[in-house]
């Protein structure tokens, strides 16, 4: 959500901020989410083990470096080629966004199956990772708008996400074979999110 | 006794109080506009008000915001606000513009000025809300012609794509507002920059800004790093700031002055009293020089303008 908020900001200065550009990061990280978590659930279904899902967290900050280190040069041609500027926001997004979103995404179903072992609780932990992840984009969301934005630039706002990310995934490949710190790492570095 | 009186005073003075409150409601409901035209736009709320022959456009009139143009009916020359009539300060540097870029239409009152003080020139608004483009014509009468087009979209890209073209303005108003002050990405050194890519040395830039926020100081020294220095124009009647900068330096008082008495007359049927302008420009830094400049990194503008 940090990211995303920040997302009409990066793109304001190459396509306005005209109510169409909201549209474009919101539909792109919608449908880079729902790719997400179809592709994090059958991913769990085979040989689910925390270094697959420690290296979602390094893989996300991977993909999500392009937004601070290649800003420019993606949406500058785009800006060109594309003259009407929903069209231009759209693909920016595309650009910028889709792939470390996506990867966000798989993270959740990858949990519930981490954290499932018996299938009685799996509601119960699907519930616990909903609530999780809502309030950490909630608090994502507000901090960012709120605060973050005021004391410090867009591009370090970004670094403290993806060093976050990387961190957390760090955390989870370090305590791997512990099962209980899985858990707690996971819910910390969705947070983040 | 004492206390009695006192107390009668204080009854009597909450009484006249009283009676001057509801003169005052009675007043206000006497005198409340006629709305003629209401709509809900994309991005605003669009009211279009008349007193008389008095006809205003307000944005937002719940929440209270002070965005908005009037035209007189019987008198549609004349500019009603200060700040529209502060926004051809700019002719005092450059006196005749040929193309000529306004971003934020409202009731178009300063393009239509332009088209008719220079009929040759070329001029183009960039308005983002259509909403807005079809208000001005079917209630301020702004008319769209070869030498006027209207582009809906926002101010920003417009601006980068024209430089990118090699495009050049002679004159240039930003006049932009959005939800409470100008949009956040329109108040960045980046943005002045790409302002400036489509400038010549004899091109001017007229910004119309507060004077009142914690944002004037941000916007001043962005404005300062941009351009180096700055007319500021500011009347005491008028709670906007007239920003004036162009790439060369500017010039000498004497200058403005000697172009205030030619540009008098005609500019005399819209109400602009050019003559009394050059005293008002000045290039004194009344603000915190120590504040942070704006930039596409670090613009929050309104979270700066709660404060």
């Amino acid at each position: 959500m940090t990211i995303e908020m920040l997302g009409a900001r990066i793109l304001s200065p190459y396509f306005g901020g005209s109510l169409s550009v909201w549209g474009s990061i919101i539909t792109i990280f919608m449908l880079a989410l729902a790719l997400g978590y179809l592709l994090g659930g059958k991913l769990s279904t085979r040989t689910p083990s925390a270094t697959i899902y420690g290296l979602f967290f390094v893989g996300a900050a991977l993909f999500a470096l392009p937004i601070i280190l290649l800003a420019d040069s993606i949406m500058r041609p785009i800006m060109i080629y594309i003259e009407d500027a929903r069209y231009g926001s759209l693909f920016a997004s595309i650009f910028l966004f889709f792939i470390p979103t996506s990867i966000l995404g798989m993270i959740s179903p990858y949990s519930v199956r981490l954290m499932v072992d018996k299938e009685e609780h799996s509601g119960h932990m699907a519930g616990l990772l909903y609530f999780i992840s809502t309030l950490g984009s909630a608090l994502g969301t507000l901090g960012t708008s709120f605060y973050f934005v005021l004391w410090y630039e867009v591009n370090q706002i970004l670094w403290g996400a993806v060093i976050s990310l990387v961190l957390a995934g760090v955390a989870v490949l370090f305590f791997e074979n512990t099962m209980k710190a899985e858990v707690a790492v996971g819910s910390g570095g969705y947070a983040k999110k | 006794m004492a206390v009695v009186d006192m107390l009668r005073n204080r009854i009597q003075a909450i009484f006249s109080e009283l009676i001057q409150l509801l003169a005052l409601m009675f007043f206000a409901i006497n005198s409340n506009a006629e709305t003629i035209h209401e709509e809900r736009s994309k991005y605003r709320d669009i009211t279009v008000t008349q007193v008389g022959e008095r006809r205003c456009l307000l944005f937002n009139v719940h929440r209270g915001d002070r965005n908005q143009t009037c035209m007189m009916l019987d008198d549609p020359n004349r500019l009603v606000f200060d700040y529209t009539r502060m926004s051809f300060a700019g002719l005092l540097l450059q006196q005749a513009p040929q193309s000529i870029l306004v971003i934020g239409l409202g009731g178009g009152s300063i393009p239509m000025t332009f088209a008719d003080l220079f009929p040759s020139a070329q001029i183009d608004v960039i308005e983002i809300d259509d909403a807005v483009v079809k208000v001005a014509k079917e209630y301020f009468q702004f008319n769209e012609s070869q030498n006027m087009r209207v582009f809906v979209g926002d101010g920003r890209p417009f601006i980068k794509r024209a430089g990118l073209r090699g495009e050049k303005y002679d004159y240039i108003v930003l006049d932009a507002f959005s939800g409470d002050y100008i949009p956040e990405h329109m108040l960045t050194r980046e943005f002045l920059e790409e302002v400036k890519a489509i400038m010549t040395d004899e091109s001017v830039l007229v910004a119309n800004t507060f004077s009142t926020s914690r944002l004037y100081d941000h916007e001043s020294v962005t404005y300062q790093r941009a351009f180096n220095e700055f007319y500021n124009f500011k009347l005491p009647t008028s709670g906007n700031r007239i920003i004036i900068a162009q790439l060369d330096l500017l010039p000498p008082r004497e200058e403005l002055v000697e172009a205030s008495r030619r540009l008098e007359a005609r500019l005399d049927k819209y109400g602009v009293n050019i003559t009394d302008y050059p005293r008002r420009l000045t290039t004194r830094a009344d603000w915190d020089m120590s504040r942070r400049e704006l930039t596409d990194q670090y613009s929050p503008g309104n979270l700066l303008r709660g404060n």
